[in-house]
C-alpha cells in the first residue's frame, strides 16, 4: 500500500480535525436538533395543558352543582288556608293550588326572621323571595301526601333560590346584582344573617343526580336523573341490537366471507360508515324512523336505533380485530377433530375472542353515550321529562332526554345558573365514560392473550 | 493472543485505524459482547465471521455508535479511532458517523432520486460549496460505487426503482459520498443474488485502496474472497483474529476450526 | 293484536319448536343420540329457526311496507281540488294522519265506540273539539274529505294489521309443521341449521350496505322534493342564506360552505402542527416511559364527547376571546361582537382533533421502516435531519391521508359549531366574526316546529346530502391514499 501518502495528499480529508472537538457546523446542527426536539415537547405539552385546562374547568365549574343551598324552616300548615272546610277531604285540599301556599311560606320566613331577631326592612313577599319557586310545590306535595298534618307545624328544608345559592357559592356578588330584579342587597343581608344562624346552609344535593329537569325559572331544582334514565334506555337498545348484529357481521366477514364483490362492498361500506358525520345518522333517523315509520318523537327507542347504526361500524371493526387475533391453529385443531367450520367458530374462536369483543363493545357504547348531534334531530332535546318512566315499554317509547342532550339544553338557557348545572352534568357524564373505559382497559389487561 | 506475531508483521506497513480494548456490550441484562480486543488497520478489509447471534453485527455497530439509537444497549471499554476514544463525552456521534460510514444488510435507499440519495450526506455535512461541487461529489461517489455507468442517464429517477444489487451499490456510493475514513458493512450481500454479490465484492476490493473496510458476513467464502484479516466471533467472544489465509487454512482455536469445517454454526 | 304480542308469540313458538323438535328426533332414533345424523339440539334449532325466522322477516318487511302502501292509497283518495291553495298534498296527508291518530286515541279512551269512529261525519259533530279532548290539537277545522281519508286510513291500517297478524302466524305455524314433519333421525339437521345461520350472518353483514342505502335514499328523496320547491341554481350558486318561513327564502349553500371550510381550516391549523409534532416526538424521541403515559393522556382528548368541547367553546373560549378582542377587552379594540366566532369554534375543534391527527400520524410514522432511519443516521445525520429529510418525505402520503381524515371530521362536526360558531351566514375573512356552518343549519332547520313540506325545512336534507358526499369523498380519498402508502412498506 504505497499509495497511502499520495492519496492523503491529493484528497485532503474534510473531517480531518479531532473527534473531540465539535466543528461549528456540528454545533449549529445540534442546536437545530435541540430546537426540533423542543417543538415536539412543546406540542405534547400543549396537548396535555389543554387536557388539564379542560379537566380543571369542568371540575372547577361543575362541582358546585353537587351542592345546594337549603333553608330549614318551621312551617305552620294553616288549616284556614289549606282546608277551609276542615273535612280533610283530599279533593278539597287538591283544589288549593301552589299559589295558595305562598302566604304560608311567607309567614314561615317572617316567623323565622322574627324568632332569630334579625332586623330587616324587607316585606314578607321579598323575604320569601330567597326561597326557590319550587318551595310551594314541595309543600303542596307534602300536604297532599299527609293531609292529617294540616294544622301542625312541620320542619321543612326548602331549596334557596338560584341567586341565593349563587351568592353562597361565590357566583353572585353584591356588585353584580345592581340590575337584577330577582335579588336585592337587603335580601343578601338576610341571607348572611340566616347563614350565620345556621338556618341556611349549603349541603350535598342528591336531587341533582337523581331529579328531573326543571323549568327556566327554577335552575336550583334541575337534575340529571331522568335524562340519565333516558341514556340508560338508549344504551339498552344499542347493546341489545349492536352487539349481536355486530358480532354476526364480523363473524361472517372474518370467517366465512368469500373474496367477491359483495364482501368488498360490505367492507367499503363499513369503513365509510365509521367516518360518516354523526349528524347524518340523525337525518337518517328523522327521515326513516320518525317520518316514515312513525315511531314516537323524542323516544329513547329511536335514539337507540340511531346510535345503534352509528356504533355498529366501531363494534364490527374491533370484533374483527379480536377474531383475527385468534390464531388459525385453534380453528385447524377444531376442524381436525371433525367439527364443522360453524362449530369451530362458535365453540372455539368466539369464546376466545369474547374479551376483545366485549372491550370493543364497551368503547362503542361509551362513544354512543356521549353523542349529541343525532339526538337533536330526533327531538330528544328541549323536552322536560318530569317523572321517571315506570316500565320498560314506557322507558323506551315515552319522550325523554339523554345526558348530553340535557347538558346542551341547559347550556342554551339564558340564566347562567344553568351553566353550573351543565358543567355538573358533564362531570356525571364523564364519570360514566371514565368508568366504562376503565372497565374496557381492565378487561383488556386481564384477558389479553399473547399467542 | 497467539497470532500476535502475524499481526505485528502487518502493523509495520499499515497504521492502526481502530483499536478496541476490553469492549463489553450489554442489552439490558444480556451480555452480548465479552471483553473483545481487536485492532483494525487502515486500507485493509477486515471480515467479522461467526454463527448468527455471535455478536459480530453488534460489535460492528459499536464502531460508529449506531447502538446509541437503542436505549437498552450499554457499551463498556474503549474504542479508539486514530487514538481518540469515540465513546468520550465530548465526541458527537454525528461527527463520528461522518468519519465512519455504514452500509446495511438490506439495501435501504431513501425514497428520493438517485442524485438526492448520494447528495444527502454531503448536504447535511456541508461538504459542497455550490451545485457544481455537489455534482462532482455525486459523480465521483457513484463512480466509486461502480454504478455510475448504469445510472448516469437517470439521476432523477427514484433510488427505490433500482434492482437489489444496484440499490446496494447506490447505498455504498451514498456512504462513500461523505468522505469517510472507515466503511462498516453489515452483511451487505445477504439480500443479493450471486451476480450482484460478485459485483459488490469486486467493489469492496476496490474500496480498500482508500478506506479501512470492516465487513460482517455469514459467508466464509465471502470472507475468504474479500478480506485480508478475519475475526471469528462466537457467543460474544472474539475467538481468533488474524490474517485471513491463516485463519482459513490453519486456525489455532478448535472452535474456529469447527466453524470453518461446518461442525458448528 | 299489538306487534309486541305477535313477536312474543313467535318466540314462544320457537321455544316450543326447539323442545319438540329435539324430542321427536330422539324418539325416531329410539332415544339413542348416536343414531342421529346430527346432535339432538340441531333438530331443535331447525324447528325453532324455521318457524321463527321467515315469520319475523315477513313481519319486519310488512311493518316497513304497510305505511308506504296505505299512504299511497289514501293520498290517491284526496282529490286535487281538496288541497288548499297555499298547501301541498303532503301537508294534507299529515292532517289526515293526525286525525286518524286522534280517532284511535278517542276510541282507546272510550270517548267513541268503534262504530262511532267509523261513521263519524264532520257535519254531525265537532271533530276538532273531540280530538282536542284527547290531546290532539289541530290547526283548523276538519274538512270532510280529510275526515273521510282519515277514516279510510284507519280502516286500511286496521285491516293491514289484522292481515299481518294472520299471515305471520300462519307462516310461523306452517314453518313449524313442515320442519317438525321433516325431523327424522336421518335428516341432516346440522347442515340445514348451519346454512340458516349463515344466511343470518350475511344479513347482519349486509346491514352496513342497507344503512348506507338508507342514508342516501332518505336524503335523496327529500332533496328531490326540495329541488321541486326551490331552484337548484340558487342552492348551489346563490350567494345568500336567508330562510324566511313566509316563503321567498334565499337558500344558498355557499355562505355555509365558506363558514364550514373556514372553521375547519383554523381547526387544522391548530391540530396538524401540534398533532404532527406530538406524533414525531412520541415515535422518534420519547422514551418508553414518556410514551406510555403521554400517549394515553393525549388520547383522552379524543374520548371526550363533543358536547363537552361545545360547552367549553361557548362558556370558556368564546368569553376569553371576547375578553381580549371585544369592546372593553384587554386590547381595547372592538373586533368581536360576541363570544361566538370562527376562531372560537376553530380553536376548540383544533384541540379536539389533536389526538386524532397525532395517533394517525404516529401509526404512519411507525410504518416507515427502521432501515430508512438507520441509513440516514449511519451517514451522520442528526435525528431531526433524519425526521425532516427522510422519515417525513417517506411518510408524507400517509400524513396527507390523515389530514384529509381530520378535515372530514372537522367538516362534519356539529356540537362545537352549534355552540361556538354563531348563526350568521356570510362571506367574511375575519376570523373574529361569527359565522355559520352546514351542520349548524341542518340542526336549526330540523329542530323546533318543522313542516316537511316547506323548502326551509327540506333544505336541511339537501345540506345533509352535500355534507355526506363531501365527507364521503374525503374519506374515500384518504383511505385510498393511506392504503396505497401501507402497501408500499409491506
Amino acid at each position: 500500500m504505497t499509495d497511502l501518502s499520495q492519496n492523503t495528499a491529493s484528497e485532503p480529508r474534510k473531517h480531518g480535525g479531532s473527534l473531540l472537538e465539535q466543528t461549528p457546523r456540528t454545533k449549529k446542527r445540534n442546536a437545530a436538533e435541540k430546537r426540533f426536539r423542543a417543538y415536539g415537547i412543546a406540542a405534547i405539552a400543549a396537548g396535555l395543558v389543554m387536557l388539564i385546562i379542560l379537566v380543571t374547568t369542568i371540575v372547577g365549574k361543575g362541582t358546585g352543582a353537587f351542592q345546594q343551598t337549603f333553608i330549614t324552616l318551621q312551617v305552620e300548615l294553616l288549616e284556614s288556608k289549606l282546608d277551609k272546610k276542615g273535612e280533610r277531604n283530599i279533593e278539597d285540599i287538591k283544589k288549593v293550588t301552589t299559589f295558595g301556599y305562598a302566604p304560608i311560606i311567607k309567614g314561615a320566613v317572617a316567623a323565622a326572621v322574627e324568632e332569630l331577631g334579625i332586623e330587616t326592612s324587607l316585606k314578607p313577599k321579598k323575604l320569601a323571595g330567597i326561597l326557590s319557586k319550587d318551595a310551594a310545590a314541595q309543600l303542596r306535595e307534602y300536604v297532599l301526601a299527609n293531609p292529617d298534618q294540616i294544622g301542625q307545624t312541620v320542619e321543612f328544608r326548602f331549596l334557596a333560590s338560584s341567586r341565593v345559592d349563587g351568592y353562597m357559592k361565590g357566583r353572585v356578588h353584591r356588585e353584580s346584582i345592581a340590575n337584577d330584579k330577582n335579588i336585592s342587597p337587603e335580601q343578601l343581608d338576610l341571607v348572611d344573617a340566616l347563614a350565620a344562624a345556621g338556618v341556611l346552609e349549603k349541603t350535598f344535593n342528591l336531587d341533582f343526580i337523581l331529579g328531573a329537569d326543571a323549568s327556566d325559572a327554577r335552575p336550583e331544582a334541575a337534575g340529571m336523573g331522568v335524562s340519565m334514565l333516558g341514556s340508560l334506555f338508549m344504551m339498552f337498545v344499542v347493546l341489545a341490537l349492536a352487539l349481536p348484529i355486530g358480532v354476526a357481521a364480523s363473524i361472517y366477514l372474518e370467517e366465512f366471507a368469500p373474496q367477491n364483490w359483495l364482501t368488498d362492498m360490505i367492507e367499503v361500506n363499513i369503513s365509510n360508515l365509521a367516518a360518516v358525520p354523526s349528524i347524518v345518522f340523525g337525518i337518517l333517523g328523522l327521515a326513516v324512523f320518525i317520518n316514515y315509520m312513525h315511531l314516537p318523537t323524542s323516544a329513547p327507542l329511536v335514539g337507540g336505533l340511531v346510535l345503534t347504526l352509528m356504533t355498529l361500524p366501531t363494534i364490527i371493526i374491533s370484533t374483527r380485530a379480536s377474531l383475527k387475533s385468534v390464531p388459525p391453529s385453534i380453528r385447524d385443531a377444531a376442524l381436525g377433530v371433525g367439527a364443522s367450520k360453524m362449530q369451530a367458530v362458535f365453540h372455539h374462536v368466539l369464546p376466545l375472542a369474547a374479551p376483545g369483543i366485549l372491550t370493543g363493545t364497551i368503547i362503542g357504547l361509551a362513544q354512543a353515550l356521549g353523542e349529541t348531534a343525532p339526538l337533536l334531530l330526533i327531538g330528544m332535546v328541549g323536552f322536560i321529562a318530569s317523572n321517571a318512566p315506570e316500565t320498560l315499554a314506557d322507558g323506551l317509547l315515552s319522550p325523554n332526554s339523554a345526558m348530553p342532550a340535557q347538558i346542551y339544553e341547559w347550556a342554551k338557557r339564558a340564566d347562567p345558573a344553568f351553566y353550573e348545572r351543565a358543567w355538573g352534568g358533564i362531570i356525571i357524564l364523564l364519570i360514566f365514560l371514565v368508568t366504562m373505559n376503565t372497565l374496557a382497559v381492565i378487561l383488556r389487561r386481564r384477558f389479553e392473550r399473547r399467542w | 493472543m497467539n497470532d500476535m506475531t502475524l499481526m505485528e508483521k502487518t502493523v509495520d506497513t499499515q497504521k492502526i485505524k481502530i483499536a478496541a480494548k476490553d469492549v463489553n456490550v450489554y442489552y439490558g441484562d444480556s451480555h452480548a459482547i465479552k471483553d473483545v480486543n481487536v485492532e483494525i488497520e487502515d486500507k485493509t478489509v477486515t471480515a467479522f465471521i461467526g454463527p448468527s447471534g455471535c455478536g459480530k453485527s453488534t460489535f460492528l455497530r459499536c464502531l460508529n455508535r449506531m447502538n446509541d439509537t437503542i436505549d437498552i444497549c450499554k457499551v463498556k471499554g474503549d474504542i479508539l479511532l486514530d487514538g481518540e476514544d469515540i465513546y468520550d463525552k465530548r465526541v458527537d456521534p454525528v461527527q463520528l458517523r461522518a468519519k465512519v460510514g455504514m452500509v446495511f444488510q438490506k439495501p435501504n435507499p431513501f425514497p428520493k432520486s438517485i442524485y438526492d440519495n448520494v447528495a444527502y450526506g454531503p448536504r447535511i455535512h456541508g461538504l459542497a460549496k455550490n451545485k457544481a461541487e455537489l455534482d462532482e461529489i455525486v459523480e465521483k461517489s457513484l463512480r466509486r460505487g461502480a454504478i455510475w455507468d448504469e445510472v448516469k442517464d437517470r439521476l432523477d429517477a427514484p433510488g427505490t426503482g433500482l434492482s437489489g444489487g444496484q440499490q446496494q451499490r447506490l447505498c455504498i456510493a451514498r456512504a462513500v459520498a461523505t468522505e469517510p475514513e472507515v466503511l462498516l458493512m453489515d452483511e451487505p450481500c445477504s439480500a443479493l443474488d450471486p451476480i450482484a454479490t460478485a459485483q459488490v465484492e469486486e467493489l469492496i476490493d476496490e474500496l480498500r485502496s482508500r478506506y479501512s473496510v470492516v465487513i460482517v458476513t455469514h459467508s466464509m467464502q465471502q470472507a475468504a474472497r474479500v478480506s485480508q484479516k478475519t475475526a471469528f466471533f462466537h457467543l460474544g467472544n472474539l475467538v481468533e483474529f488474524g490474517l485471513t489465509g491463516q485463519i482459513f487454512t490453519n486456525p489455532e482455536d478448535p472452535r474456529t476450526e469447527s466453524y470453518i469445517t461446518g461442525r458448528i454454526g | 293484536m299489538p306487534t309486541i304480542w305477535l313477536v312474543a308469540l313467535l318466540l314462544a313458538l320457537a321455544a316450543a319448536g326447539f323442545y319438540w323438535g329435539r324430542a321427536r328426533a330422539l324418539s325416531t332414533a329410539g332415544g339413542d343420540a348416536k343414531d342421529l345424523h346430527s346432535l339432538p339440539s340441531y333438530y331443535g334449532y331447525h324447528v325453532a329457526l324455521t318457524s321463527f325466522v321467515p315469520a319475523i322477516g315477513v313481519l319486519a318487511v310488512w311493518l316497513l311496507a304497510q305505511p308506504l302502501f296505505i299512504e299511497n292509497r289514501v293520498s290517491g283518495m284526496i282529490p286535487a281540488e281538496a288541497v288548499p291553495e297555499n298547501s301541498t298534498l303532503g301537508l294534507v296527508m299529515s292532517d289526515v294522519r293526525r286525525v286518524a291518530e286522534g280517532l284511535d286515541l278517542a276510541v282507546e279512551q272510550g270517548l267513541l265506540t268503534r262504530a262511532e269512529a267509523r261513521d263519524l261525519s264532520s257535519g254531525s259533530q265537532d271533530v276538532r273539539a273531540l280530538l282536542g279532548e284527547v290531546g290532539v290539537a289541530l290547526g283548523n277545522d276538519v274538512r270532510p274529505e280529510v275526515l273521510t281519508a282519515a277514516q279510510a286510513f284507519r280502516n286500511l291500517s286496521n285491516t293491514g294489521k289484522t292481515a299481518m297478524s294472520v299471515v305471520v302466524a300462519l307462516l310461523a305455524l306452517s314453518g313449524f309443521a313442515w320442519a317438525y314433519s321433516k325431523t327424522h333421525k336421518d335428516f341432516r339437521a346440522r347442515n340445514v341449521v348451519e346454512r340458516g345461520i349463515m344466511a343470518l350472518l350475511i344479513l347482519a353483514a349486509s346491514l352496513a350496505i342497507l344503512t348506507t342505502v338508507g342514508i342516501v335514499l332518505s336524503m335523496l328523496f327529500e332533496t328531490k322534493n326540495f329541488f321541486g320547491l326551490h331552484s337548484w341554481t340558487d342552492f348551489f350558486f346563490g350567494s345568500t342564506w336567508a330562510p324566511n318561513f313566509r316563503g321567498d327564502s334565499e337558500l344558498s349553500i355557499l355562505p355555509l360552505l365558506w363558514g364550514t371550510l373556514y372553521i375547519s381550516f383554523i381547526a387544522l391549523l391548530v391540530a396538524v402542527p401540534v398533532g404532527l409534532f406530538a406524533a414525531i416526538y412520541l415515535s422518534e424521541y420519547a422514551s418508553n416511559t414518556v410514551r406510555s403515559f403521554a400517549k394515553p393522556l393525549l388520547e383522552i382528548l379524543a374520548g371526550i364527547p363533543t358536547i363537552v368541547y361545545g360547552l367549553f367553546a361557548l362558556l370558556m373560549v368564546g368569553p376569553a376571546l371576547a375578553g381580549v378582542f371585544a369592546k372593553g377587552g384587554l386590547l381595547g379594540v372592538e373586533w368581536m361582537a360576541g363570544a361566538t366566532s370562527v376562531l372560537t369554534a376553530g380553536l376548540v375543534m383544533g384541540i379536539m382533533l389533536i389526538p386524532f391527527v397525532s395517533s394517525l400520524s404516529d401509526d404512519i410514522i411507525n410504518a416507515v421502516p427502521q432501515a430508512m432511519r438507520d441509513g440516514s443516521l449511519g451517514l451522520g445525520a442528526t435525528k431531526s435531519e433524519t425526521v425532516r429529510q427522510v422519515v417525513m418525505p417517506a411518510a408524507l402520503p400517509g400524513i396527507v391521508g390523515a389530514v384529509l381524515l381530520a378535515a372530514s371530521r372537522a367538516i362534519g362536526e356539529t356540537m362545537i359549531v352549534v355552540m361556538g360558531a354563531g348563526a350568521i351566514a356570510k362571506f367574511s375573512a375575519n376570523p373574529l366574526e361569527s359565522m355559520t356552518t352546514i351542520t349548524t343549519r341542518i340542526v336549526s332547520q330540523l329542530t323546533g316546529d318543522t313542516d316537511f313540506a316547506s323548502p326551509e325545512t327540506l333544505v336541511a336534507f339537501a345540506l345533509g346530502l352535500t355534507l355526506f358526499v363531501l365527507t364521503l369523498g374525503l374519506n374515500v380519498l384518504a383511505l385510498y391514499i393511506v392504503r396505497k402508502y401501507r402497501e408500499q412498506y409491506e
